[in-house]
Protein backbone atom coordinates (compact mmCIF):
# COMPACT_ATOMS: atom_id res chain seq x y z
CA UNK A 1 0.00 0.00 0.00
CA UNK A 2 2.63 2.81 1.24
CA UNK A 3 4.62 1.54 -1.99
CA UNK A 4 1.70 2.27 -4.34
CA UNK A 5 1.58 5.56 -2.82
CA UNK A 6 4.83 6.48 -3.20
CA UNK A 7 4.47 5.11 -6.53
CA UNK A 8 1.78 7.70 -7.32
CA UNK A 9 3.38 10.46 -6.06
CA UNK A 10 6.59 9.89 -7.67
CA UNK A 11 4.51 9.60 -11.29
CA UNK A 12 3.04 12.56 -10.21
CA UNK A 13 6.23 14.63 -9.30
CA UNK A 14 7.68 13.32 -12.33
CA UNK A 15 4.39 14.63 -14.73
CA UNK A 16 4.79 18.16 -12.84
CA UNK A 17 8.47 18.28 -14.06
CA UNK A 18 7.95 16.85 -17.39
CA UNK A 19 5.19 18.91 -18.79
CA UNK A 20 7.04 22.19 -18.19
CA UNK A 21 9.56 20.81 -21.41
CA UNK A 22 7.51 20.05 -23.87
CA UNK A 23 3.77 20.19 -23.57
CA UNK A 24 3.43 23.22 -21.41
CA UNK A 25 6.90 24.98 -22.93
CA UNK A 26 6.42 28.19 -20.92
CA UNK A 27 7.71 30.39 -24.20
CA UNK A 28 6.32 28.45 -27.01
CA UNK A 29 2.92 27.53 -25.42
CA UNK A 30 2.35 28.84 -22.85
CA UNK A 31 4.26 32.47 -24.22
CA UNK A 32 5.16 33.50 -21.10
CA UNK A 33 8.55 35.38 -20.09
CA UNK A 34 8.98 36.73 -23.18
CA UNK A 35 10.75 39.60 -22.59
CA UNK A 36 14.37 37.80 -22.30
CA UNK A 37 13.24 35.55 -24.41
CA UNK A 38 13.08 38.36 -26.96
CA UNK A 39 16.05 40.68 -25.78
CA UNK A 40 18.89 38.39 -25.12
CA UNK A 41 18.97 35.62 -27.26
CA UNK A 42 20.72 37.07 -29.78
CA UNK A 43 23.21 34.39 -29.31
CA UNK A 44 23.47 30.70 -27.92
CA UNK A 45 25.78 30.88 -24.90
CA UNK A 46 23.43 34.43 -23.90
CA UNK A 47 20.71 31.76 -24.00
CA UNK A 48 22.05 29.38 -21.52
CA UNK A 49 23.57 31.76 -19.34
CA UNK A 50 19.77 33.24 -19.23
CA UNK A 51 18.39 29.96 -18.91
CA UNK A 52 20.83 28.73 -15.96
CA UNK A 53 20.24 32.00 -13.85
CA UNK A 54 16.86 31.43 -14.42
CA UNK A 55 16.90 27.90 -13.40
CA UNK A 56 18.57 28.87 -9.79
CA UNK A 57 16.23 32.19 -9.19
CA UNK A 58 12.64 30.12 -10.56
CA UNK A 59 13.91 26.61 -8.05
CA UNK A 60 14.56 29.21 -4.86
CA UNK A 61 11.91 31.54 -5.50
CA UNK A 62 9.27 28.47 -5.81
CA UNK A 63 10.29 26.91 -3.08
CA UNK A 64 10.29 29.49 -0.27
CA UNK A 65 6.79 30.84 -2.15
CA UNK A 66 5.53 27.18 -1.75
CA UNK A 67 6.76 26.74 1.45
CA UNK A 68 5.47 29.93 3.07
CA UNK A 69 2.06 29.87 0.86
CA UNK A 70 -0.05 29.53 3.97
CA UNK A 71 1.44 32.42 5.80
CA UNK A 72 1.39 34.82 2.84
CA UNK A 73 -2.00 36.85 2.85
CA UNK A 74 -3.95 36.59 -0.08
CA UNK A 75 -4.18 40.41 -1.31
CA UNK A 76 -0.54 41.20 -0.69
CA UNK A 77 0.53 38.20 -2.13
CA UNK A 78 1.86 39.30 -5.37
CA UNK A 79 3.80 42.30 -3.48
CA UNK A 80 5.60 39.48 -1.40
CA UNK A 81 6.60 37.39 -4.52
CA UNK A 82 8.31 40.06 -6.14
CA UNK A 83 9.73 41.44 -2.80
CA UNK A 84 11.45 37.44 -2.68
CA UNK A 85 12.33 37.16 -6.26
CA UNK A 86 13.70 40.73 -6.72
CA UNK A 87 15.85 39.66 -3.16
CA UNK A 88 17.22 36.36 -5.01
CA UNK A 89 18.48 37.84 -8.25
CA UNK A 90 20.21 40.51 -6.07
CA UNK A 91 21.60 37.99 -4.45
CA UNK A 92 22.62 35.94 -7.45
CA UNK A 93 24.07 39.47 -8.77
CA UNK A 94 26.57 40.19 -6.27
CA UNK A 95 27.62 36.90 -5.47
CA UNK A 96 28.27 36.53 -8.88
CA UNK A 97 30.07 39.45 -9.31
CA UNK A 98 32.27 38.38 -5.82
CA UNK A 99 32.93 34.56 -6.97
CA UNK A 100 33.11 34.59 -11.02
CA UNK A 101 33.50 38.25 -12.82
CA UNK A 102 34.10 37.04 -16.06
CA UNK A 103 30.69 35.28 -16.44
CA UNK A 104 28.77 38.35 -14.54
CA UNK A 105 30.53 40.39 -16.72
CA UNK A 106 29.27 38.65 -20.29
CA UNK A 107 25.62 38.53 -18.23
CA UNK A 108 25.61 42.10 -18.16
CA UNK A 109 22.30 43.47 -18.30
CA UNK A 110 20.53 40.01 -18.00
CA UNK A 111 20.43 39.38 -14.20
CA UNK A 112 18.88 42.62 -13.38
CA UNK A 113 15.86 41.36 -16.12
CA UNK A 114 15.16 38.04 -13.90
CA UNK A 115 13.16 40.22 -12.01
CA UNK A 116 10.30 40.94 -14.37
CA UNK A 117 10.36 37.79 -15.85
CA UNK A 118 6.72 37.13 -15.68
CA UNK A 119 7.56 33.54 -16.04
CA UNK A 120 8.94 33.87 -12.73
CA UNK A 121 6.04 35.80 -11.08
CA UNK A 122 3.39 33.17 -13.14
CA UNK A 123 4.64 29.83 -11.98
CA UNK A 124 4.53 31.21 -8.15
CA UNK A 125 1.07 32.77 -8.57
CA UNK A 126 -0.07 29.65 -10.64
CA UNK A 127 1.81 26.67 -9.44
CA UNK A 128 3.81 27.32 -5.93
CA UNK A 129 1.10 29.30 -4.59
CA UNK A 130 -1.17 27.12 -4.50
CA UNK A 131 0.71 23.62 -4.21
CA UNK A 132 3.16 21.74 -1.81
CA UNK A 133 6.95 21.84 -1.83
CA UNK A 134 7.84 19.07 -3.62
CA UNK A 135 5.78 19.23 -6.62
CA UNK A 136 6.72 23.37 -6.54
CA UNK A 137 10.25 22.31 -7.10
CA UNK A 138 9.54 19.70 -9.71
CA UNK A 139 7.44 22.21 -11.60
CA UNK A 140 9.80 24.84 -11.04
CA UNK A 141 13.02 22.24 -12.14
CA UNK A 142 10.60 21.09 -15.83
CA UNK A 143 9.48 24.76 -16.62
CA UNK A 144 13.34 26.30 -16.18
CA UNK A 145 14.76 23.36 -18.55
CA UNK A 146 12.26 24.42 -21.02
CA UNK A 147 12.42 28.23 -20.89
CA UNK A 148 15.80 27.48 -21.20
CA UNK A 149 15.44 24.76 -24.37
CA UNK A 150 13.16 27.75 -25.71
CA UNK A 151 16.29 30.35 -25.17
CA UNK A 152 18.72 28.14 -27.03
CA UNK A 153 16.32 27.45 -30.11
CA UNK A 154 15.85 30.47 -30.42
CA UNK A 155 19.21 31.85 -29.49
CA UNK A 156 20.79 29.02 -32.00
CA UNK A 157 18.53 30.00 -34.93
CA UNK A 158 19.86 34.27 -34.87
CA UNK A 159 23.35 33.48 -33.64
CA UNK A 160 24.13 31.11 -36.56
CA UNK A 161 21.71 33.53 -39.42
CA UNK A 162 22.88 36.59 -38.00
CA UNK A 163 26.77 36.17 -37.03
CA UNK A 164 27.36 33.18 -39.13
CA UNK A 165 28.62 30.91 -35.84
CA UNK A 166 27.15 29.09 -32.96
CA UNK A 167 28.81 29.23 -29.24
CA UNK A 168 31.72 31.52 -31.16
CA UNK A 169 32.56 28.64 -33.67
CA UNK A 170 32.07 29.76 -37.83
CA UNK A 171 29.87 27.84 -39.17
CA UNK A 172 29.84 28.65 -42.80
CA UNK A 173 32.96 29.91 -43.46
CA UNK A 174 34.65 33.19 -43.77
CA UNK A 175 32.51 34.17 -46.87
CA UNK A 176 29.37 34.22 -45.08
CA UNK A 177 27.60 37.28 -45.03
CA UNK A 178 25.68 37.82 -41.62
CA UNK A 179 22.08 38.24 -41.90
CA UNK A 180 22.03 41.28 -39.13
CA UNK A 181 18.42 41.45 -38.56
CA UNK A 182 18.59 38.27 -37.38
CA UNK A 183 20.80 39.70 -34.38
CA UNK A 184 18.95 42.98 -33.87
CA UNK A 185 15.38 42.72 -31.77
CA UNK A 186 13.19 42.67 -35.26
CA UNK A 187 15.30 39.17 -35.81
CA UNK A 188 14.03 38.33 -32.02
CA UNK A 189 9.94 38.67 -33.09
CA UNK A 190 10.88 36.75 -37.02
CA UNK A 191 12.36 33.69 -34.94
CA UNK A 192 10.00 33.61 -31.72
CA UNK A 193 6.85 34.22 -34.31
CA UNK A 194 8.59 31.16 -36.73
CA UNK A 195 8.71 28.91 -33.74
CA UNK A 196 5.37 29.97 -32.20
CA UNK A 197 3.73 29.26 -35.77
CA UNK A 198 5.40 25.73 -35.82
CA UNK A 199 4.31 24.74 -31.95
CA UNK A 200 0.55 25.65 -33.22
CA UNK A 201 0.56 23.76 -36.07
CA UNK A 202 1.62 20.56 -34.62
CA UNK A 203 -0.40 20.95 -31.55
CA UNK A 204 -3.46 20.96 -34.14
CA UNK A 205 -1.83 18.45 -36.08
CA UNK A 206 -2.41 16.36 -33.15
CA UNK A 207 -5.92 17.54 -31.61
CA UNK A 208 -7.47 16.87 -34.96
CA UNK A 209 -5.39 13.62 -35.38
CA UNK A 210 -6.76 12.76 -31.97
CA UNK A 211 -10.64 14.20 -32.89
CA UNK A 212 -10.77 11.97 -35.91
CA UNK A 213 -9.81 9.11 -33.77
CA UNK A 214 -12.49 9.62 -31.36
CA UNK A 215 -14.86 10.27 -34.23
CA UNK A 216 -13.94 7.13 -36.07
CA UNK A 217 -14.32 5.34 -32.89
CA UNK A 218 -17.81 6.58 -32.44
CA UNK A 219 -19.04 6.03 -35.30
CA UNK A 220 -18.09 2.70 -35.39
CA UNK A 221 -19.89 1.55 -32.24
CA UNK A 222 -22.87 3.72 -33.26
CA UNK A 223 -22.44 2.54 -36.87
CA UNK A 224 -23.12 5.89 -38.08
CA UNK A 225 -21.58 7.19 -41.42
CA UNK A 226 -17.56 7.77 -41.41
CA UNK A 227 -16.65 10.58 -41.48
CA UNK B 1 -12.99 24.99 0.97
CA UNK B 2 -13.17 27.16 3.62
CA UNK B 3 -14.96 30.54 3.81
CA UNK B 4 -11.68 33.11 3.74
CA UNK B 5 -12.19 36.05 5.60
CA UNK B 6 -10.31 39.29 4.36
CA UNK B 7 -7.42 39.19 6.54
CA UNK B 8 -7.42 42.87 8.59
CA UNK B 9 -5.21 45.93 7.59
CA UNK B 10 -3.30 45.30 10.16
CA UNK B 11 -1.65 41.93 8.85
CA UNK B 12 -1.54 43.06 5.16
CA UNK B 13 0.84 45.46 6.59
CA UNK B 14 2.90 43.90 9.37
CA UNK B 15 3.21 40.75 6.58
CA UNK B 16 4.88 43.03 3.93
CA UNK B 17 6.94 44.82 6.55
CA UNK B 18 8.39 41.52 7.61
CA UNK B 19 8.61 40.76 4.19
CA UNK B 20 10.72 43.64 3.36
CA UNK B 21 12.42 43.39 6.55
CA UNK B 22 14.07 39.92 5.73
CA UNK B 23 14.88 40.99 2.07
CA UNK B 24 16.79 44.02 3.65
CA UNK B 25 18.36 42.43 5.99
CA UNK B 26 19.94 39.37 3.45
CA UNK B 27 20.95 41.95 0.89
CA UNK B 28 23.04 44.05 3.09
CA UNK B 29 23.94 40.43 4.82
CA UNK B 30 25.18 39.73 0.99
CA UNK B 31 26.59 43.25 0.15
CA UNK B 32 28.79 42.97 3.30
CA UNK B 33 30.25 39.76 2.70
CA UNK B 34 30.83 39.53 -1.64
CA UNK B 35 31.84 43.91 -0.90
CA UNK B 36 35.66 43.25 -0.90
CA UNK B 37 35.55 40.42 -3.20
CA UNK B 38 34.15 42.56 -5.80
CA UNK B 39 36.61 46.14 -4.92
CA UNK B 40 39.35 43.65 -5.41
CA UNK B 41 38.00 41.83 -8.74
CA UNK B 42 37.74 45.36 -9.72
CA UNK B 43 41.09 46.37 -9.34
CA UNK B 44 42.46 43.01 -11.00
CA UNK B 45 40.26 44.16 -13.92
CA UNK B 46 41.61 47.13 -14.28
CA UNK B 47 45.38 45.24 -13.72
CA UNK B 48 44.49 43.20 -16.33
CA UNK B 49 43.25 45.65 -18.68
CA UNK B 50 46.39 47.92 -18.50
CA UNK B 51 48.60 44.66 -19.19
CA UNK B 52 46.65 43.93 -22.32
CA UNK B 53 47.10 47.42 -23.39
CA UNK B 54 50.74 47.72 -22.93
CA UNK B 55 51.74 44.22 -23.68
CA UNK B 56 54.18 42.00 -22.63
CA UNK B 57 56.84 44.42 -22.27
CA UNK B 58 54.43 45.48 -19.01
CA UNK B 59 56.25 44.78 -15.80
CA UNK B 60 54.27 46.55 -13.36
CA UNK B 61 52.40 50.11 -13.15
CA UNK B 62 51.85 52.74 -10.90
CA UNK B 63 49.28 54.54 -9.58
CA UNK B 64 48.49 58.48 -9.47
CA UNK B 65 46.32 60.46 -7.81
CA UNK B 66 44.50 63.79 -9.52
CA UNK B 67 45.83 66.25 -6.46
CA UNK B 68 43.63 68.49 -4.95
CA UNK B 69 44.80 71.48 -7.36
CA UNK B 70 43.42 69.20 -10.23
CA UNK B 71 46.45 69.72 -12.17
CA UNK B 72 49.69 67.32 -10.72
CA UNK B 73 49.53 64.54 -10.26
CA UNK B 74 50.26 62.68 -6.80
CA UNK B 75 51.63 58.60 -6.62
CA UNK B 76 49.31 56.22 -4.58
CA UNK B 77 50.49 53.35 -2.68
CA UNK B 78 48.25 50.69 -3.92
CA UNK B 79 49.44 47.81 -1.95
CA UNK B 80 45.94 47.64 0.38
CA UNK B 81 44.72 45.82 -3.16
CA UNK B 82 41.34 48.10 -3.32
CA UNK B 83 41.86 51.60 -6.07
CA UNK B 84 41.70 54.67 -4.27
CA UNK B 85 38.38 56.70 -3.84
CA UNK B 86 38.87 59.64 -6.85
CA UNK B 87 40.38 60.35 -10.44
CA UNK B 88 43.07 57.86 -11.02
CA UNK B 89 45.54 57.04 -13.88
CA UNK B 90 47.60 54.34 -13.97
CA UNK B 91 51.45 54.77 -15.49
CA UNK B 92 52.78 51.54 -16.82
CA UNK B 93 56.17 51.02 -16.64
CA UNK B 94 58.74 47.93 -18.55
CA UNK B 95 61.08 46.33 -17.23
CA UNK B 96 64.06 49.20 -17.20
CA UNK B 97 61.63 51.09 -14.74
CA UNK B 98 60.55 53.35 -18.25
CA UNK B 99 56.95 54.93 -18.72
CA UNK B 100 55.62 53.95 -21.31
CA UNK B 101 52.32 55.83 -21.26
CA UNK B 102 49.23 56.47 -19.05
CA UNK B 103 46.38 54.19 -18.91
CA UNK B 104 43.42 56.49 -17.90
CA UNK B 105 39.76 54.81 -16.64
CA UNK B 106 37.17 57.15 -18.00
CA UNK B 107 33.18 56.54 -17.86
CA UNK B 108 30.22 58.15 -19.73
CA UNK B 109 26.75 57.33 -20.80
CA UNK B 110 26.24 54.32 -23.18
CA UNK B 111 23.27 52.77 -24.84
CA UNK B 112 21.95 51.28 -21.73
CA UNK B 113 23.90 52.58 -18.88
CA UNK B 114 27.35 54.16 -17.83
CA UNK B 115 30.05 52.25 -20.23
CA UNK B 116 33.30 52.37 -18.25
CA UNK B 117 36.77 52.28 -20.06
CA UNK B 118 40.40 52.35 -19.73
CA UNK B 119 42.63 53.75 -22.52
CA UNK B 120 46.11 53.81 -23.31
CA UNK B 121 47.56 57.44 -23.82
CA UNK B 122 51.14 57.93 -24.62
CA UNK B 123 51.62 61.85 -24.12
CA UNK B 124 54.64 62.58 -26.41
CA UNK B 125 52.96 60.77 -29.12
CA UNK B 126 49.70 62.67 -28.21
CA UNK B 127 48.33 59.33 -29.30
CA UNK B 128 45.88 56.64 -27.72
CA UNK B 129 47.39 53.10 -27.48
CA UNK B 130 45.02 50.97 -26.55
CA UNK B 131 41.06 50.88 -25.08
CA UNK B 132 39.88 48.27 -23.15
CA UNK B 133 36.12 48.14 -21.55
CA UNK B 134 35.69 47.02 -18.27
CA UNK B 135 32.08 47.66 -17.30
CA UNK B 136 29.21 47.70 -19.72
CA UNK B 137 25.45 46.79 -19.83
CA UNK B 138 25.41 47.63 -23.98
CA UNK B 139 22.93 45.44 -26.15
CA UNK B 140 24.90 41.62 -26.01
CA UNK B 141 25.49 40.51 -29.87
CA UNK B 142 26.10 44.21 -30.71
CA UNK B 143 26.73 47.29 -28.48
CA UNK B 144 28.96 44.75 -26.26
CA UNK B 145 31.15 44.13 -29.41
CA UNK B 146 33.16 47.69 -28.10
CA UNK B 147 34.91 45.23 -25.84
CA UNK B 148 35.14 42.21 -28.76
CA UNK B 149 34.93 43.14 -31.59
CA UNK B 150 39.03 42.69 -33.00
CA UNK B 151 38.15 44.89 -36.08
CA UNK B 152 36.52 47.99 -33.71
CA UNK B 153 39.57 47.25 -31.33
CA UNK B 154 42.01 47.79 -33.72
CA UNK B 155 40.85 51.38 -34.52
CA UNK B 156 42.49 52.30 -31.07
CA UNK B 157 46.43 50.66 -31.47
CA UNK B 158 47.81 54.58 -32.55
CA UNK B 159 44.77 56.64 -32.52
CA UNK B 160 45.73 60.41 -32.99
CA UNK B 161 43.87 62.51 -30.66
CA UNK B 162 44.77 65.70 -32.64
CA UNK B 163 42.30 67.07 -33.95
CA UNK B 164 39.60 65.25 -31.64
CA UNK B 165 38.73 61.75 -32.47
CA UNK B 166 35.59 61.47 -35.24
CA UNK B 167 33.69 58.91 -36.14
CA UNK B 168 33.17 57.51 -39.56
CA UNK B 169 31.17 54.57 -40.87
CA UNK B 170 32.78 52.27 -43.47
CA UNK B 171 35.97 53.66 -44.09
CA UNK B 172 38.74 54.84 -42.30
CA UNK B 173 41.06 57.21 -44.17
CA UNK B 174 42.24 59.79 -41.40
CA UNK B 175 44.77 59.09 -38.29
CA UNK B 176 42.01 60.93 -35.78
CA UNK B 177 39.13 58.59 -37.15
CA UNK B 178 37.40 55.59 -35.61
CA UNK B 179 35.16 52.72 -37.96
CA UNK B 180 31.58 52.43 -35.90
CA UNK B 181 30.44 48.67 -35.78
CA UNK B 182 27.74 48.28 -37.76
CA UNK B 183 24.65 47.86 -36.03
CA UNK B 184 26.25 49.22 -33.04
CA UNK B 185 27.08 52.75 -34.09
CA UNK B 186 25.92 54.68 -30.74
CA UNK B 187 27.89 52.41 -28.68
CA UNK B 188 30.76 53.19 -30.82
CA UNK B 189 29.72 56.69 -30.64
CA UNK B 190 29.25 56.75 -26.65
CA UNK B 191 33.32 55.40 -27.10
CA UNK B 192 34.81 57.93 -28.74
CA UNK B 193 32.36 61.23 -26.85
CA UNK B 194 33.98 59.32 -23.79
CA UNK B 195 37.58 59.70 -24.79
CA UNK B 196 37.19 63.02 -26.25
CA UNK B 197 35.55 64.54 -23.05
CA UNK B 198 38.21 62.86 -20.78
CA UNK B 199 41.33 63.74 -23.13
CA UNK B 200 39.93 67.23 -22.54
CA UNK B 201 39.96 66.92 -19.25
CA UNK B 202 43.84 65.00 -18.76
CA UNK B 203 45.42 66.08 -22.06
CA UNK B 204 47.09 69.34 -20.45
CA UNK B 205 47.88 67.50 -17.35
CA UNK B 206 49.40 64.08 -18.57
CA UNK B 207 51.67 66.19 -21.11
CA UNK B 208 52.96 68.51 -18.52
CA UNK B 209 53.78 65.60 -16.37
CA UNK B 210 55.62 63.57 -19.04
CA UNK B 211 57.31 67.14 -19.68
CA UNK B 212 58.45 67.25 -16.30
CA UNK B 213 59.77 63.84 -16.69
CA UNK B 214 61.53 64.32 -19.89
CA UNK B 215 63.11 67.95 -18.22
CA UNK B 216 64.66 66.28 -14.81
CA UNK B 217 65.66 63.39 -17.47
CA UNK B 218 67.66 65.51 -19.47
CA UNK B 219 69.20 67.49 -16.32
Amino acid sequence: MATKMDDEEKQKLYDEFVKGIWRENPVFIQVLGLCPSLAVTNSLMNGIAMGAAVLFVLVCSSFLISLLRNVIPKPVRISIYIVVIATFVTAVDFTLAAVAPDLHKSLGAFIALIVVNCLILGRAEAFAGRHGVKESVADAIGMSIGFTLALCLIGGIREALGNGTLLGYSLFGPNFEPWVIMILPPGGFLTLGAYLFLFAYFKERSEEKKQRQADAARNLTEGRRAA
Amino acid sequence: MEATREPSAQRLILSLSISGLVAGIVLVGVYDVTYPAIQKNRAEAVKKAVFKIYGEHTKGFEVFLLGSDHKTLQAFDMSGGALPEGSTVFGAVDSSGQLMGYAVPAEGAGFQDTIKILYGYDPTQKRIVGMEVLESKETPGLGDKIGSDAKFRANFTALSVEPAIQLVKGKKSGANEVDAISGATISSDAVVKILNRSLDQWRPILAAEAAKKSGAKER
